[in-house]
């Protein structure tokens, strides 16, 4: 009997408020809370600063012949466009995304419809691995694969972007694939259409939109990456051309990068208004394909 | 009558021959691509070690260390054509250390914020603004770093670090230009900081419903729930978001040209400028003499190595938490 009354005493008439070590705890508690909240704060307020930065700087520079003429020739010129840059940033990401779109989707197909647990697992390794590579190694490689001893090529920069494309095209068609309900593909089988043609006629159309989206998030990220392309398309000329498989092309990222390094006020101008059309790119692209993601996402699940 | 029903007709010989063939063409073209995707990992490190293998036999397991960087080629200039990567991979340590310091903490507050305190509005705006954060490509992120990022240290943190801790040489005075070390670890940092802030979301996210809200039912605070069931049990995944992030700041080479400012001297500023594996080879690649193309590739190898071995670690962490959960949960 007196055990049970050693525990601590509760006097029911003492009013329930916070005391001592409870207001100790309650302070800790806000503080904590308050610092989370601030570092989400410190976040969002750096990209708001970025963008605000470049598009204060870049909406200055940019015009309609600011998008549709060549640089002026010269170091330091004034005027003049980043045409050729858009051109060939436009040819470079669309022959990556070419190069990258079968090997990621069949990667992914494989992944999700063919793969035992033991062959799944060393190429989702893989993937890991090439979606962690510094992209200046990649760049690295495809010079000593490609360009030593030969002349640079816009192509080989696609090369450099399609590695960096294909384990984010893979990745997200694998997420989409894994949505796919188990009973379409079973009630497919057992109308006996073979799997094959289940995989092509519904798994994919169905997941279609999900594809479409992961693409477009990796355009956009390749869209962005300078370093691939700094060995591969850096030496080119200003004025613009379609020659992906001749010659190096001008590209946004690296006009951007060679003019951040000058000391001319006026390629730190153009560097801005590269910056500008760059990011609202991209910004586009990872919105709109966020927005189509979530969409996407409730039509299969409701499948 | 003449036409049979559908499902008594027999598939044509064609149609069956057209889907065996079609099951196996399908599975070959994607075991083809998984094939293609292993090949060029394995090409990539074929590549860059034979690149570097004048280097390798030239200078050896030294090359890590010493901190000699000579391109001289004329024979009267003393270590003419002498390649070592010792500063570089200090500058990468430290810089990707500042960045990992200033990213990881932040991190970790922000997947905390979205997981667990974020009013569903706010969460689900926020939660999308900081991953677009990891959008902006280097190359913008550093240019406004050049510009705007590096004079603002330049005269707010820096002289305060060095009027306060001035006395430790590693607070010198503040870089008159604004770029170096400390600068480019910053960027770093920024770009590390949205993917530490995702992966920790998620894993909190991860956590069963039951055991934050048994804690809280337990009496403890909201603070003291997140530290004891969410932090304490999701340490390992905390760790591997870390590692990712600083896998991240450790290949970056374009923004940390752009910001570090040029000179390579292991100084004992964190101010000072410096150089790292990745913005010399965006600087010299692919060099002018033979020995230098060779000790750049060699430089790409070091990277290769920390990448594969920072990456491989993360997933082994990932995976021995899953596996020592899963016997303790079910």
């Amino acid at each position: 009997m007196s055990a049970f009354d050693a525990g601590p005493t509760l006097d029911p008439t003492r009013p329930l408020i916070a005391a001592g070590n409870l207001r100790r705890r309650r302070r800790m508690d806000l503080l904590m809370r308050g610092v989370a909240t601030a570092a989400a704060g410190v976040a969002v307020a750096i990209l708001l600063i970025v963008i605000v930065t470049v598009a204060g700087k870049g909406a200055s520079q940019l015009s309609i012949s600011f998008l549709v003429k060549d640089p002026s020739v010269g170091i330091g010129a004034v005027g003049g466009g980043i045409a050729s840059a858009i051109v060939g940033t436009g040819l470079i990401v669309a022959l990556a995304t070419v190069m990258a779109l079968p090997v990621g989707v069949l990667i992914a197909i494989y992944l999700t419809e063919f793969s035992t647990p033991r062959t799944a697992r060393p190429i989702r390794l893989v993937l890991d691995l090439l979606n962690g590579m510094p992209s200046i190694v990649i760049g690295v490689f495809v010079y000593g694969l490609l360009i030593e001893g030969h002349q640079q090529a816009g192509w080989a920069g696609s090369f450099a972007l399609s590695i960096i494309m294909v384990p984010l095209v893979a990745r997200a068609t694998g997420e989409m694939l894994q949505l796919v309900p188990r009973e379409l593909r079973e009630a497919s089988h057992a109308l006996g259409i073979s799997r094959w043609r289940t995989i092509v006629g519904i798994v994919l159309p169905s997941s279609l939109g999900g594809i479409l989206t992961g693409t477009v998030l990796a355009i956009a990220r390749a869209a962005g990456e300078t370093a691939p392309l700094l060995f591969t398309s850096s030496i080119f000329s200003n004025s613009t051309t379609v020659n992906i498989f001749g010659t190096a092309l001008p590209n946004i990222p690296y006009l951007i990068f060679q003019d951040s390094e000058s000391a001319f006020p006026a390629d730190h101008a153009r560097a801005w208004g590269a910056a500008l059309v760059l990011i609202v790119f991209i910004l586009i692209g990872n919105l709109g394909a966020r927005a189509m993601l979530a969409r996407q996402r409730r039509k299969i699940v409701s499948l | 009558m003449t036409t049979a029903s559908p499902a008594a007709a027999p598939l044509s010989s064609t149609r069956r021959l057209a889907d065996r063939l079609g099951d196996r063409v399908l599975v070959g073209l994607t075991i083809l691509a998984s094939l293609v995707a292993t090949a060029v990992l394995v090409l990539i490190v074929i590549k860059l070690v034979s690149g570097a293998s004048l280097a390798i036999s030239r200078f050896g397991l030294s090359f890590l260390w010493h901190s000699t960087w000579n391109p001289a080629t004329s024979v009267g200039v003393r270590n003419a054509g002498v390649f070592g990567a010792g500063t570089l991979i200090f500058g990468t340590a430290v810089t990707s250390t500042i960045g990992l310091v200033v990213a990881g903490p932040l991190g970790i507050a922000i997947g905390v914020y979205l997981s667990l305190l974020a009013p569903g509005r706010a969460g689900a705006l926020i939660g999308p603004l900081v991953e677009l954060l990891a959008a902006v490509p280097s190359v913008i992120i550093g240019f406004w770093g050049l510009i705007f990022l590096g004079p603002f240290l330049k005269n707010t943190i820096e002289p305060a670090f060095h009027d306060v801790l001035g006395f430790i040489p590693l607070f010198g005075p503040p870089n008159p230009t604004g770029d170096g070390i400390f600068t480019a670890g910053i960027v770093l940092a920024l770009m590390a900081l949205p993917i530490i802030a995702a992966i920790t979301r998620d894993i909190f996210l991860s956590v069963p419903r039951e055991l934050k809200d048994g804690a809280l039912a337990l009496g403890s605070t909201r603070w003291e729930m997140i530290r004891g069931v969410v932090l304490d049990s999701q340490r390992a995944g905390i760790a591997a978001a870390t590692i990712l992030g600083l896998s991240r700041a450790l290949g970056e080479a374009i923004a940390v040209t752009q910001t570090i400012g040029t000179g390579s001297l292991i100084g004992n500023s964190l101010f000072g400028n410096g150089d790292t594996l990745g913005s010399r080879l965006a600087e010299q690649f692919p060099g002018t003499t033979n020995v230098q193309v060779s000790a750049l590739f060699f430089c790409a190898v070091i990277l290769l190595v920390i990448e594969l071995a920072v990456n491989l670690a993360a997933q082994l962490i990932v995976r021995r938490s899953a596996h020592r959960q899963g016997l303790v949960a079910r």
